[in-house]
């Protein structure tokens, strides 16, 4: 006889009620409490305990509120409402814009090509441990840098200009995309790697033949995602570092001129502009696949 | 010469190899590049050769100049203070953003069943707040709640609010369409349907996010203050032009070691969660 029939005619007579868990209300509990749930949980519970600490202990410097609000409103009916031109003229905006999207075109092309290079040397399944580590945690240290004191740093080092918000971008860049070159790489199948080095294939013809095919629609992806980013970016630095293009005139509207109706304006240029890059980025990433 | 003719029989006549069509797509890729690369070179007036060398010298100069001296020191206090101030406001920003939008996600999302209509009509204005730069948002607060820690906040509050609607709306779809299904089947009414369904299966990845968001509001709260003159990013702003170096750099390390501490932490928990 087997184990099997054994159990099957083995009598069951199992208490079903000293299984079940219970709450204090008698109710049956029907989710148990696993190891995630716990920390879930714990996540939540101290974030939020963050929060409300935040809120009691921030220096509110006596603002009223409600009044604040209020014009606020006002102000953003203002702003999205009538927006028009008075400083600077359409093909004026057109061309900072332009300007915008080149600072960030160059940084990517820039952070992807390092990012390539730095992404082959960290990779775990093509690179030495040992450097891999050591940029590993170069790139955490560049990335935990914000951007816009890169920027600044590099302004003070380098001289005003576009080198600087370029150097400034494409340091962020280049950390943000080998950490994400160096995951699809990690993603290639390891059996083509093999099948490479095992005829006799050298580092660059593996790099070409399977791990550069195999993961090019990540790479394209991500590429095309650090775009818009950087597009973004670089209307922030523009603002706040005065690297020129569309965001420093959106600072020159809003904080020099006061004139909300032309930051109206050129906030719609720039919605349009990052609608319109994120349609562009779409259509090429599906060409890709 | 039987293998050439091999080669021949196994491939139609009419299609190109796989190799000749990946080199094509390849020249033609590195072509728009260097294309894009030169207009914008030009249209920036980026001097490459320049470029290139600023980065050592550069480098030089940060090793010469941004090292914390003793003055950085005594100043250590107030920095730590106006990094916790920061790090508070990231943290209650991204929480409040989080909460707001998935609520506001959800009749936005396929599972839900809402009326296409109103679906759209949330994408749209979920758009419009992720499209926004947060640049704008810091102006027009700017006008009416000055230099206050409220402006740096409601900026990075829409801005995240954006950002998380749409991921949200994302995740639900992707993650609980069959389980709200079963619950529909049931019988289960809306509400019964988001907190028994929705919430439990999406929370490992809204947490997820809201953990990555918040280490992102710590970088972004840096760049709104030093445009609003508010919490940290002002603070290494004026040390900055003030040209103490030091005590800029020693605002730089403690805004590294924060960012670095809450990504290790995020990502401990997420190996938990996920």
């Amino acid at each position: 006889m087997s184990k099997l029939a054994i159990a099957e005619q083995a009598p069951v007579s199992l208490d079903l009620h000293k299984y079940m868990r219970k709450s204090r209300g008698g109710k049956i509990k029907t989710a148990a409490m696993s190891k995630s749930g716990i920390a879930i949980n714990l996540t939540v519970l101290i974030l939020a305990g963050l929060t409300v600490y935040g809120f009691l202990t921030f220096d509110y410097k006596n603002i009223n509120f409600a009044e604040a609000v209020s014009s606020t409103a006002s102000n953003a009916k203002v702003l999205f409402g009538s927006p028009r031109l008075k400083y600077n003229t359409l093909p004026g905006a057109l061309s900072a814009l332009f300007t915008t999207f080149s600072l960030g075109a160059l940084s990517t092309i820039f952070g992807a090509v390092i990012a390539f290079f730095g992404a082959l040397l960290c990779a775990k399944n093509i690179a030495n441990p040992i450097a891999a580590n050591v940029i590993k945690s170069a790139v955490a240290f560049i990335r935990a840098v914000p951007t816009i004191l890169w920027v600044l740093i590099f302004t003070v080092a380098a001289g005003l200009g576009s080198v600087a918000a370029v150097a400034g971008l494409t340091f962020h860049s280049a950390g943000y995309l080998i950490k994400a070159y160096a995951e699809s790489i990690e993603e290639v199948d390891g059996g083509a790697i093999e099948a490479l080095s095992a005829v006799g294939a050298g580092f660059w013809q593996i790099v070409f033949q399977a791990i550069v095919p195999s993961s090019m629609s990540h790479m394209t992806a991500w590429t095309f995602l650090r775009l818009e980013i950087n597009f973004t970016t670089a209307i922030a630095i523009g603002a706040a570092a005065g690297a020129g293009g569309i965001g420093f005139d959106l600072y020159m509207a809003g904080s020099h001129y006061f004139d909300l109706r032309e930051l109206g304006f050129i906030t719609y240029v720039v919605v349009a502009a990052v609608i319109l890059l994120e349609a562009a980025a779409t259509r090429i990433k599906a060409g890709i696949r | 010469m039987s293998g050439e003719y091999m080669e021949e029989a196994a491939r139609p006549q009419n299609q190109t190899s796989v190799f000749v069509k990946r080199k094509r797509t390849f020249t033609l890729a590195s072509l728009g590049v260097m294309a894009v690369f030169a207009i914008s070179s030009a249209v920036t007036h980026y001097d490459v050769i320049g470029g290139f060398e600023s980065v050592p010298a550069a480098i030089i100069w940060i090793a010469k100049n941004l090292v914390p001296d003793g003055r950085a020191l005594s100043r250590l206090p107030n920095i730590l203070r106006k990094l916790t101030e920061t790090a508070l406001v990231s943290v209650a920003v991204t929480v409040c953003a989080g909460i707001c939008a998935f609520f506001f996600s959800l009749p936005g999302t396929r599972t839900t069943k809402t009326k296409p209509q109103i679906a759209r009509a949330v994408r749209v204005v979920a758009a419009l707040f992720r499209n926004v730069p947060d640049v704008v948002w810091a102006m027009l607060l700017l006008f009416s709640f000055g230099q206050n820690i409220l402006t740096g906040f409601f900026a990075l509050f829409f801005a995240t609010f954006g950002m998380l609607t749409r991921t949200f709306i994302e995740t639900i779809d992707e993650v609980c369409d069959a389980c709200v299904e079963a619950l529909y089947a049931t019988g289960a009414t809306y509400l019964q349907t988001v907190f028994q369904g929705i919430v439990p299966c999406s929370m490992p990845e809204i947490v997820s996010w809201v953990l990555y968001m918040i280490e992102t509001n710590i970088r972004n709260s840096t760049l709104i203050g030093v445009l609003t003159a508010t919490g940290i990013g002002a603070m290494f702003d004026l040390y900055y032009k003030r040209m103490d170096y030091g005590s800029a750099s020693m605002v730089v390390i403690s805004i590294v070691i924060l960012v670095i501490a809450i990504e290790i932490i995020s990502n401990q928990i997420r190996k938990v969660i996920m």
